[in-house]
Parts: C-alpha cells; sequence; structure tokens
C-alpha cells in the first residue's frame, strides 16, 4: 500500500476530488495546510506598511492506495490540481505497512 | 459650531420649529451611532486577541461620558463663561432647571435637543484615542482616564471653541463642527498617551496585521453615515440650507480623501487597498469638519484631497519616529484635524458661518492665523494635559496590562471573553460554575440508580 499525499491550492480541491473519484478510489482525507514553495508566499501592505506572507494557504488530501494503482493517480492528482502558475503544489508517496479498517478489523488491501 | 447666533433671532424671539427640532433628533442619533462605528472601524484593524478590548474601549465612552455630561459636562462645556475657560449653570448641571420648550439661545430647538447633540460629540472624542493604545492598556485605566480626561480636556475646550465668551469662540476661530474640539484635541491626547505608556511587545518587528478588513469597512462606512448628522446638524437646523450645503461639502471632501489615499497608495505601494479606502475617507471626513460650513463644494474637494494625501503620507511617520500609535490616531486624525483647521484660512468664502474670508477668496492672513492659533492652543493644551493625566495614571494605578497578558491577549484577561470561536469542536468550554448542572443531574442520576 501507498500513501499518497497531494498539496494543492485550495481552489483545485474539487477537480482533485472529482478526478478521484472518477478513478474510483472510495475516501480521502482532507485538511488545511498552509506553507510555501520557490514563490516565498507574497507581500500585503496596510497603511503602507509592508508585511511578507511566507506561509499561503494550502489543502492537504491523503489518499490510501494499492501499490499497483500509485503512479497512475500520482499523475490524476498532478493533472487534476494543475494551473500552470506558481504555487500549484507537489504530489507524493510514502509506502505504507498497515492499514486497519476501524468498523471491522480488516486488515491490508481490503482495509481500503 | 453657532450655538446661540442664528441671525434670525434679531427681529423677533424666536419660537420652536418642529422641523429643526426634529431634523437635530436624527442628527443626535447619527452622531451616537458613530461611536459603535469608530468601535468597528478600530475593531477590525486590530489583532484577533484584542477585538472585544478595542470595541469596548470606545463602546464604554457611550456610559462613561453620557452620565458625566448629564451631572456637569453640559454645565462645564455650555454654561455661562467664567473667564474665557470654562462655564457653569447650575440650571444645567444634571440638566435639572431646564424646561422641555427652553431653547437653545437664538435658536429653534430646545436646550435638551442641543444637550443631546452636544452630548454625542462629547462621547466620541475620547473614544477616538482609544485607537492610539490598542492591545495594551487596562481597562479599568482607561475608563477613568475618560471620566478625567472629558472633565479636563474636552468639556472646557468644548466651551473655548463653541460656546459664546469661550476664547477661541470670541477671537472667530473657525470650527465649524469640531476638527480642534474634537479631532485635534484626541488626536494630541492619544499622541501624549502613547509617549507615556510606550509602544506594544513586539512593534515594528511583529506583524501586526488587521484581522478582519470587512469590520473595518463596516466601521467607516457607518462612520461616513453618522458624519452627515455630525456636519449637517452643527447648524442647529436646517432654515437657510446651510445643514443642506454641509452635508454636500462633507459627501465631497470625504469621497476626494479616499480618492487621493488610493491614488497614493497606488504610486507608493502599487495598490488600491481596502484598509486605505477606508481610512482616506475618514481623512476626509475629519478634515472638512472644521471647514465644511465656511467653504464651497470645490473648496471641499480640494480640503479631502490635500487631506487624504498628506494624512496617507502622515501615518508613515510612526515608524521613522519610533512612536507606536497603533490604528493611527495621530496620522488620521490629528493630522486631518490641523489641515482641515488650517485651510479654513485658505478656502472660508465668507458670510456662511462667520463673514470672515480665507486667503484664496481675498481675505487675507487674518482669517489663517486666527485658525492657527486655534490649532496651536488646542493641540498645546490637549497634550500637556492629557500627558500629566496618564502619567499619574500609569505611575499610581498603572495603565498597562502584563507583558504575558499583552502577548497572550487582552481580551480574555481583561472582558473574560474572547471574540471568535477558532475550534471545531466549540473550544471545549465547560461552565465553570457547575452547581445547576450538578442540581439538574444528580437527581436525574439517583433516578436512574433507582430505576435500576
Amino acid at each position: 500500500m501507498k500513501l499518497i499525499t497531494a498539496i494543492v491550492k485550495p481552489h483545485r480541491l474539487d477537480e482533485v476530488k472529482e478526478a478521484l473519484q472518477a478513478f474510483g478510489v472510495q475516501g480521502l482525507t482532507v485538511s488545511e495546510a498552509s506553507g510555501y514553495g520557490r514563490q516565498r508566499g507574497h507581500t500585503e501592505v496596510y497603511r503602507g506598511a509592508e508585511y511578507t506572507v511566507d506561509l499561503v494557504p494550502k489543502i492537504r488530501i491523503e489518499v490510501l492506495v494499492e501499490d499497483d494503482d500509485a503512479e497512475q493517480l500520482i499523475d490524476v492528482i498532478a493533472k487534476a490540481a494543475r494551473t500552470g502558475k506558481i504555487g500549484d503544489g507537489k504530489v507524493w508517496s510514502v509506502p505504507v505497512d498497515t492499514a486497519v479498517r476501524v468498523r471491522t478489523g480488516e486488515r491490508g488491501p481490503d482495509a481500503l | 459650531m453657532p450655538p446661540g447666533i442664528l441671525t434670525l433671532a434679531a427681529e423677533e424671539a424666536p419660537t420652536l420649529s418642529a422641523a429643526n427640532t426634529g431634523f437635530m433628533l436624527i442628527c443626535s442619533a447619527l452622531v451616537m451611532l458613530m461611536t459603535p462605528g469608530l468601535a468597528f472601524f478600530y475593531g477590525g484593524m486590530v489583532r484577533v486577541k484584542s477585538t472585544l478590548n478595542m470595541l469596548m474601549m470606545s463602546f464604554v465612552s457611550l456610559g462613561i461620558v453620557t452620565v458625566l455630561w448629564v451631572l456637569y459636562g453640559f454645565s462645564i462645556a455650555f454654561g455661562t463663561d467664567t473667564g474665557s475657560l470654562v462655564g457653569w449653570s447650575s440650571d444645567y448641571a444634571g440638566l435639572s432647571g431646564i424646561g422641555r420648550d427652553e431653547l437653545w439661545g437664538a435658536t429653534t430647538i430646545p436646550v435638551f435637543v442641543f444637550a443631546a447633540f452636544q452630548l454625542m460629540f462629547a462621547v466620541i472624542t475620547p473614544a477616538l484615542i482609544s485607537g492610539a493604545l490598542a492591545d495594551r492598556v487596562k481597562f479599568g485605566a482607561w475608563a477613568l482616564f475618560i471620566a478625567l480626561w472629558a472633565t479636563v480636556v474636552y468639556f472646557p475646550v468644548a466651551h473655548w471653541v463653541w460656546a459664546e465668551g469661550g476664547w477661541l469662540f470670541e477671537m472667530g476661530v473657525i470650527d465649524f463642527a469640531g476638527g480642534t474640539a474634537v479631532h485635534i484635541n484626541a488626536g494630541a491626547a492619544a499622541l501624549a498617551v502613547i509617549l507615556v505608556i510606550g509602544k506594544r511587545v513586539g512593534f515594528g518587528k511583529d506583524p501586526m496585521r488587521p484581522h478582519s478588513l470587512p469590520l473595518v469597512m463596516l466601521g467607516a462606512a457607518l462612520l461616513w453615515f453618522g458624519w452627515f448628522g455630525f456636519n449637517a446638524g452643527s447648524w442647529l437646523g436646517n432654515d437657510d440650507g446651510v445643514g443642506a450645503v454641509m452635508f454636500v461639502n462633507t459627501q465631497v471632501a470625504t469621497a476626494a480623501a479616499m480618492l487621493a489615499w488610493l491614488g497614493y497608495e497606488k504610486v507608493r505601494h502599487g495598490a488600491c487597498t481596502t484598509l486605505g479606502a477606508a481610512s482616506g475617507a475618514v481623512a476626509g471626513l475629519v478634515a472638512v469638519t472644521p471647514a465644511g460650513g465656511s467653504c464651497s463644494p470645490l473648496g471641499a474637494l480640494a480640503i479631502g484631497a490635500v487631506a487624504g494625501l498628506l494624512c496617507a503620507m502622515a501615518v508613515g511617520l510612526k515608524y521613522r519616529f519610533g512612536y507606536d500609535d497603533s490604528l493611527d490616531v495621530v496620522g488620521v486624525h490629528l493630522v486631518g484635524g490641523v489641515v482641515g483647521s488650517v485651510l479654513v484660512g485658505f478656502f472660508a468664502t465668507g458670510g456662511v458661518q462667520s463673514e470672515a474670508k480665507g486667503l484664496f477668496y481675498g481675505g487675507g492672513a487674518e482669517q489663517l492665523v486666527k485658525q492657527v492659533v486655534g490649532v496651536a492652543a488646542v493641540l498645546a493644551y490637549s497634550l500637556a494635559v492629557s500627558a500629566v493625566l496618564a502619567l499619574v495614571l500609569h505611575k499610581t494605578i498603572g495603565m498597562r496590562v502584563d507583558e504575558d497578558d499583552e502577548v497572550s491577549g487582552i481580551d480574555q484577561v481583561e472582558h473574560a471573553e474572547t471574540a471568535y470561536d477558532h475550534s471545531g469542536a466549540g473550544g471545549g468550554t465547560a461552565p465553570r460554575k457547575a452547581a445547576p448542572a450538578t442540581a439538574a443531574t444528580t437527581p436525574a442520576t439517583q433516578q436512574k440508580k433507582v430505576d435500576a
């Protein structure tokens, strides 16, 4: 199993969600996140006082998938999240040892 | 402000005008709305952790100053003059000897209406000061400061400027609706207090962004709306259309100031900001307040534009000089008030509030000199007395909250509340005093045992 984590622009969440559903993903976790990449946030001005806002709002999407689907799913998410502008985010996967469906106690791929 | 000098009084004794009285009651209510408007304007500009304190610093003025006004404030400000410095009339103390149909001077409105209208000015003026003190002042000390400041600064200065016998009034200083008595007075006091109490923890280092610009806009809009009562009402009636001219001038100057501020921002910082629009509008309102009764709409336009530009430039001074005027009371109210008051000396057209003409209308420099004297006098008096008051309070009961409390948030410490619940789970709050809950649950529990 793999855990795919995607950091995307907030307004791309719906597209990513739809793409995941179309792919057949059963469930996902979404959380608010903040951070910066190469663009290093932005500048805001309040009555002439300039503030550099390093951490910009992002959405973190997490999906557990079987190993075979991981590569393809990463592409699906990246495609759905892409706007072509700076700050589009990142997608990565990490191996997962165990997953348990809490309600039934099923383990491994059965728990997905 | 021309109490008692409506010219119609010359031939016959004035009678109560229902139209003017109704107009003035509405104007008074409009001015009342400015104080909560100011609270929102300021409240949106502070950080989340001190929102409520900022709202309360303005709002409490409605309570404190109203009570003082009834007891002795109206009498000091508008009672019979003593030595050109203060007034006193025992009938006015406690508003005890005023008949409900007794007219104010030579006007056509009851004394009660005049007292109510002026009360609203007295309420908002100390509230204006609070914006400079955001995030760091003990609420009790602030309440005491308001009471003392209104007593020894506002009431006398209102007498100087607006009451027959007051020395600035008699000199011929033009302050239609409060450039000196309200804005310079409050701005100078703000400067004095912040010099005494010092900067916020982290000033110049930590980000102190406004937490809610929509709240700022709401507040600015309420101020703008209420300001029509503030300015248009200051002729104490509208028999001769002066109130209407003042209404137009108020709108014109405010619009021009907003555009000037936005233009400055666009050139200087590359963006027209919401806070800039709100601030520019307020700067224009401040500047037209003393001037609008004596200038033409084109004059108001010029005054607004100059005020918008200069105030936009002035708000940066605190970083240069290192004083922490949290929400730019000095930059907007003191500077705006000075700009408006001094420009009367240039733009007065003569024949409205006073026959005096300004420099641009062939009146020479005479009125300008009077305006400068008025500005300097109120500024110096307010600065000095406010500094003494602040110093005494600071050295005795202390004006600032503990540093830890300031960092963690003044709302919770001073008001036992917080403005927003940011926890999705309801903040984990439980009633501290569980007595009623216990009383309710105990019998239920016992009942359950019995059933079991």
